[in-house]
């Protein structure tokens, strides 16, 4: 099969002039055979009955010539082949001899009856040459008939095969560019009809023409995106560096801290000493007093510096995680705190706790806070109760730190983390103001949080978790703890 | 200007701070010969014997240096690595002695062959204290090294 609609079309014009010249050449040649045949029969009868008429005398009167004289009549037609004249049960009577082309022929006996007697018999053979030089013919005719027609049919269809085939190739083509090289640009040259192909090109054009207003707008849009991408990038870097910047001055500034603001304090409080070792009895006992303040003041901004520098390092630091017992740590925190238990009755209710994953020694820096702030606040108390202990809260373990000490007003529960803040008198407690602020972070870089519980003079409790932050926050009460 | 034996050098720039470790050495009674360096460059005098220093001789090395990281012109790591890149010296006792502890600076130190590295606390009694232990352990515990400890190794 042909593979382009033009062919197609050429094609199939070209079959139907075909089919329709040879049937139409099939019936008119069919038809002309028969009514040949027909006329040749009907003529054949007549030349039959007259040569039989004519030949009843020559018969009666037995005279071969006159009968042979009636049949050389024949020679007008010259497709009789032969005709004769025979008796009955006898041999032939008269005869004549046409031409004979030796192609196909009919032939016919026809009686020769008089007054009811048969006398004899006609016979005729005719020759069917012209006929079937005459079919020969038309069907040359017909073949030529068909040959021109189909030519001067694909000629004037080629005319209206163009109109057409043309824009389908030229949609064709556009179509490929587009879909190849993304070219929207391309316009399929309008048809100028109002058929509907013309409104499939009009159509078409229509489509590319908004493509190309879409493509417009997307590239226009996409510029933007990189435009602000390139910006943001930009910004980022930027950020970044300010941020490198910062990081590096906060690292030179506590170096700095660490290095220069101990010092002076560590002569204030050396040469306030050596004041009271060297010249304690010439001291009243105010300036005695006095010194002591001094150095109190000394001291207290230098643990202050500590802690903020420890503070400040556990933001630089990054956490490693591993698998760890928080009661080894929670027993190695009791241990260590050991001294400053002396002379204190302490109750410690301490339950087994879970195994965590978090970095061992940052945890025991919160359990050493929270600890030793548990045991600082029960200092008024004959008899300190100190649990640690934990609960479950969808499926993640809370621990919580709890004392039976002085607590505080729930008031102030939301300072409670902040650096410097203190819900206590110095003079009734010491501390920096660091301890929980350093605690919060800590748990805050291993994904958790804390929070607390308190009464004031009935004692504190402090919940953390870690890896989770629940979405309620579970008490322990007394009676469970 | 010293040509004896020097016990002690202490590197320390701030002038009371020299005074209080001075006092608190004095009043151990563990040191009789302590030498003050002001600055980097003056305790490089000292141990590599030349400028101010130039009569002093190898044959005497202190028997532990007390050195601040934090000096003027040479900085005390800088002071450290000269001491512990050079054989003559090498085997000097080194203690930082310093207001931080910044893990840097440990691991620097550290890194450098530093023999100890202690915090300076604000608290006197206890720097007082500490300075006794280093008195103590450096110049009467510890056993100083011997002068071959200051020859190159063989084949150097």
């Amino acid at each position: 099969m042909p593979s382009t609609i033009q062919a197609k079309l050429t094609w199939t014009s070209a079959m139907i002039t075909s089919i329709a010249l040879l049937v139409a050449g099939s019936a008119f040649v069919g038809y002309y055979v028969y009514s040949y045949r027909a006329s040749i029969a009907r003529n054949l009868i007549v030349q039959a009955n007259t040569i039989a008429l004519n030949a009843v005398p020559a018969l009666r009167f037995d005279d071969p010539d006159s009968a042979r004289e009636t049949l050389s009549a024949l020679s007008a037609d010259r497709n009789i082949i032969s005709a004769a004249i025979s008796r009955p049960g006898g041999g032939p009577f008269a005869s004549y001899t046409g031409t004979d082309p030796g192609g196909r022929r009919v032939e016919m006996n026809h009686p020769i009856v008089s007054e009811g007697e048969q006398l004899g018999t006609v016979h005729l053979a005719y020759s069917l040459d012209e006929l079937y030089n005459d079919v020969a013919r038309y069907a040359l005719i017909a073949v030529v008939v068909l040959v021109l027609s189909v030519l001067v049919a694909m000629a004037a269809g080629r005319g209206i095969q163009r109109s057409i085939t043309r824009p389908v190739a030229r949609l064709a083509d556009a179509a490929k560019a587009v879909s190849q090289q993304q070219n929207y640009a391309v316009r399929v040259e309008p048809t100028g009809s109002n058929d509907e192909l013309g409104l499939l090109v009009d159509t078409f054009n229509e489509m590319l023409a908004r493509i190309c207003v879409r493509e417009a707008d997307v590239e226009a849009g996409n510029q933007r995106y990189e435009r602000l991408t390139e910006e943001l990038e930009q910004r980022v870097t930027q950020r970044t560096a300010e941020l490198e910047a910062t990081n590096k001055e906060l690292e030179a500034f506590t170096y700095s801290v660490s290095h220069d603001l101990r010092a002076p304090l560590r002569r204030i409080d050396g040469f306030a000493k050596l004041l009271v070792d060297e010249y304690n009895a010439e001291l009243p006992d105010e300036a005695r007093h006095y010194l002591g303040r001094v150095r109190d003041g000394a001291r207290q901004m230098g643990l202050l510096v500590d802690d903020l520098l420890n503070l400040a390092r556990l933001g630089r630091q990054d956490v490693k995680l591993q698998v760890a017992g928080l009661s080894t740590i929670v027993q190695r925190v009791t241990t260590s705190l050991q001294r400053d238990a002396e002379g204190r009755d302490i109750e410690w209710q301490i339950q087994p706790l879970p195994f965590v994953e978090c970095d061992p020694a940052l945890i025991e820096v919160v359990f050493t806070n929270l600890i030793s702030n548990a045991m600082k606040y029960t200092r008024p108390r004959a008899r300190a109760v100190i649990h640690v202990g934990s609960i479950e809260q969808n499926g993640h373990p809370v621990i919580y730190v709890r004392d039976n000490g002085v607590g505080f007003s729930m008031k102030y529960a939301d300072k409670l983390f902040g650096v410097f803040q203190r819900l206590h008198r110095a003079e009734d407690f010491e501390g920096t103001g660091v301890g929980l602020a350093t605690v919060q972070r800590i748990l805050h870089k291993h994904a958790g949080t804390i929070w607390a519980e308190a009464e004031l003079d009935k004692g504190a409790c402090f919940y953390f978790t870690l890896g989770a932050v629940p979405a309620t926050r579970p008490t322990v009460s007394e009676q469970s703890a | 200007m010293t040509n004896g034996n020097i016990e002690i050098l202490l590197v320390e720039d701030n002038v009371d701070d020299v005074e209080l470790a001075v006092r608190a050495l004095r009043r151990e009674k563990l040191a009789n010969d302590i030498t003050v360096a002001r600055d980097g460059e003056e305790a490089l005098d000292v141990i590599f014997c030349r400028g101010a220093h130039a009569g002093r001789s190898f044959q005497h090395p202190p028997r532990v240096v007390l050195l601040d990281l934090k000096l003027p012109k040479v900085q005390g790591l800088d002071v450290l690595k000269a001491i512990k890149s050079d054989p003559r010296t090498r085997a000097i006792p080194v203690v930082i002695m310093t207001s931080s502890r910044e893990e840097r600076d440990l691991v620097d130190s550290y890194k450098l062959g530093v023999n100890a590295y202690v915090q300076k606390p604000v608290d006197f009694e206890k720097f007082r204290s500490m300075v006794k232990d280093l008195g103590l352990f450096w110049v009467v515990i510890n056993q100083a090294p011997p002068p071959r400890a200051f020859e190159p190794n063989e084949g150097q």
